[in-house]
């Protein structure tokens, strides 16, 4: 089943003007901001298809600008937003491409900031709904309709069987995951996604693993930014 | 959830005693683990988004940010207290309304998604309407979003509810269904003929192209908003006189997916046919996007995968 419930037919509560351009717009850049874990200094947004066409007619630049200051779909401040972003003290840059192989509505942001950079692609297919569908080079799919761990390591036996067994031990359901590696022993990136947000605790115990470079939490259900 | 085509609808309904809208607010609350009454809490929360948006654009003209459109729902509203319409005053508040909700969508205003921001007056337009008319409390109409819902959720999931996917059939369409359907449920009417007026609704939206000038959710939008909410109050009527689909429901939802499979992707929200490639839509995309449309953004615009 495409729609999974009651909410995904009627709703999001959201400005508009469009679910696909604005809402969904909104929902990729706050599930970026929650993967980068803070608000950028930079931002480069690349708007591809139906985006690059209308992005300012449907607002898009100001969704996803008010998605990465953490605004949900139905704040008002997101008609502000690029204003507000400035005030913030992050710069953003609009850029336009064209590549027939992907989604209609996509956007690849490429978030920069404390020494960091994370680049997320993410489409939008609907009703405000979303996929997230490349981190950082790595091919990945998911939905941010769940509360997603990301963990990034490097492949190795075992590997998904120890982050598993810390979320088994600590009640954790697991929903769905996906993994990308870049090659047999290099660097790959585990996305799970789970009915209830990860405690602090446990995701501290999947950092500490041998071989883990990185956990972050990404949780749109939530109201408060978690790093 | 345990219901997915119409007819399991009504036949869940049926086992289990309930309207279509306690059978969904049921099903929702055992998928999410949710109580009912925190789920009821959010939709309750979603209606009152629903009714500011129906007030905005009453009380002033809400002009779109692109300023293409606004003002007609005040228009359409003031005429009515003015005179006579053609539509009777009750038919007539429905279209003032639902033009509302749709020119505070395109004003970034607030609205709710029902089932999508380009369909978002026809739901509120009905629902606001027929609780001023009956005196319908709050609660009443919440239960009527669930059967809206619900009605909604078999049509996307054997269809389609994006006008990019299937065309305006899929938009305004599904929300005439899902109006129509619920407001037969709120008015007493029993499941099956619930599930009659959506049959008969859609059938009249059947090939219905997604055209917006400029790509913008106004014109045509807008318009088709106001015109959805009516024809849902006339499928209601029909459906609670006794009048049946013929064709099943569900087999109506079918010629939905294959009418909007067959269709050109000119026709499917791209802006590339209908009435967005008239001379007239081409002149409005011209002066909205200037020469940088179809060019180079900023000078600054790449070709590479992303």
């Amino acid at each position: 089943m495409r729609f999974k419930d009651v909410f995904s037919i009627i709703g999001p509560s959201m400005v508009g003007p469009s679910s696909s351009h604005t809402a969904g717009a909104v929902r990729i850049g706050r599930a970026a901001r929650r993967i980068f874990g803070a608000l950028p200094a930079q931002a480069e947004i690349k708007f591809y298809g139906s985006f690059a066409e209308t992005y300012r007619g449907h607002g898009t630049d100001l969704a996803i600008a008010g998605g990465l200051l953490d605004y949900d779909t139905d704040d008002m401040r997101i008609r502000d937003s690029l204003t507000i972003a400035d005030a913030s003290g992050m710069t953003l840059a609009f850029k336009t491409g064209s590549n027939p192989a992907v989604h209609p509505n996509t956007a690849k942001l490429t978030l920069t900031g404390d020494g960091r950079e994370d680049i997320i692609t993410g489409s939008s297919i609907g009703g405000g709904n979303i996929e997230l569908t490349g981190i950082n080079g790595f091919d990945v799919k998911f939905t941010m309709n769940y509360p997603t761990l990301l963990v990034f390591h490097k492949d190795r036996p075992g590997m998904l069987a120890d982050m598993t067994n810390i979320l088994g031990d600590g009640g954790v359901n697991i929903g769905y995951m996906d993994v990308d590696r870049k090659g047999r022993s290099g660097d790959a990136l585990t996305v799970i996604e789970t009915d209830e947000a990860v405690p602090g605790a446990l995701m501290e115990r999947i950092r500490v693993l041998p071989d883990v470079q990185r956990v972050c939490l990404a949780d749109l259900t939530a109201g408060e930014v978690k790093s | 959830m345990k219901f997915q085509t119409l007819q399991q609808l009504i036949a869940c309904c049926s086992s289990d005693g309930v309207s279509i809208g306690q059978l969904m607010l049921s099903e929702q609350a055992k998928e999410t683990g949710k109580s009912e009454a925190e789920t009821f809490e959010l939709m309750a929360d979603y209606y009152n988004i629903m009714k500011e948006a129906v007030r905005r654009g009453i009380e002033e003209p809400v002009p779109s940010r692109s300023g293409l459109t606004g003002g007609d729902a005040s228009r359409v509203h003031q005429y009515m207290n003015g005179g006579l319409p053609s539509l009777g005053t009750e038919a007539c508040t429905a279209l003032a309304y639902a033009l509302s909700v749709s020119e505070v969508n395109a004003s970034m205003g607030r609205i709710v998604a029902t089932p999508t921001a380009g369909s978002c007056g026809i739901i509120p337009g009905v629902f606001v309407s027929a609780q001023e008319r009956h005196g319908w409390e709050d609660r009443h109409l919440v239960m009527g979003l669930f059967a809206a819902g619900a009605i909604g959720y078999v049509i996307a999931n054997n269809s389609f509810i994006s006008g990019a996917e299937g065309g305006c059939q899929a938009e305004i369409g599904s929300a005439i269904g899902m109006a129509a359907g619920a407001l037969t449920e709120l008015r007493g009417g029993t499941p099956e003929q619930a599930v009659h007026a959506v049959g008969l609704a859609l059938k009249n939206s059947l090939g219905l192209i997604c055209d917006p000038v400029g790509g913008l959710v106004e014109i045509p939008c807008i318009v088709r908003n106001g015109f959805g909410a009516v024809t849902a109050l006339a499928a209601a009527d029909m459906a609670q006189a006794g009048v049946r689909s013929v064709i099943p429901s569900d087999e109506v939802i079918g010629v939905m997916l294959e009418v909007g499979t067959a269709m050109p992707a000119k026709h499917r929200e791209t802006a590339k046919g209908g009435l967005a490639q008239t001379p007239t839509g081409r002149r409005i995309m011209n002066n909205l996007y200037g020469a940088n449309r179809g060019r180079k953004e900023n000078g600054e615009g790449e070709t590479t995968q992303p």
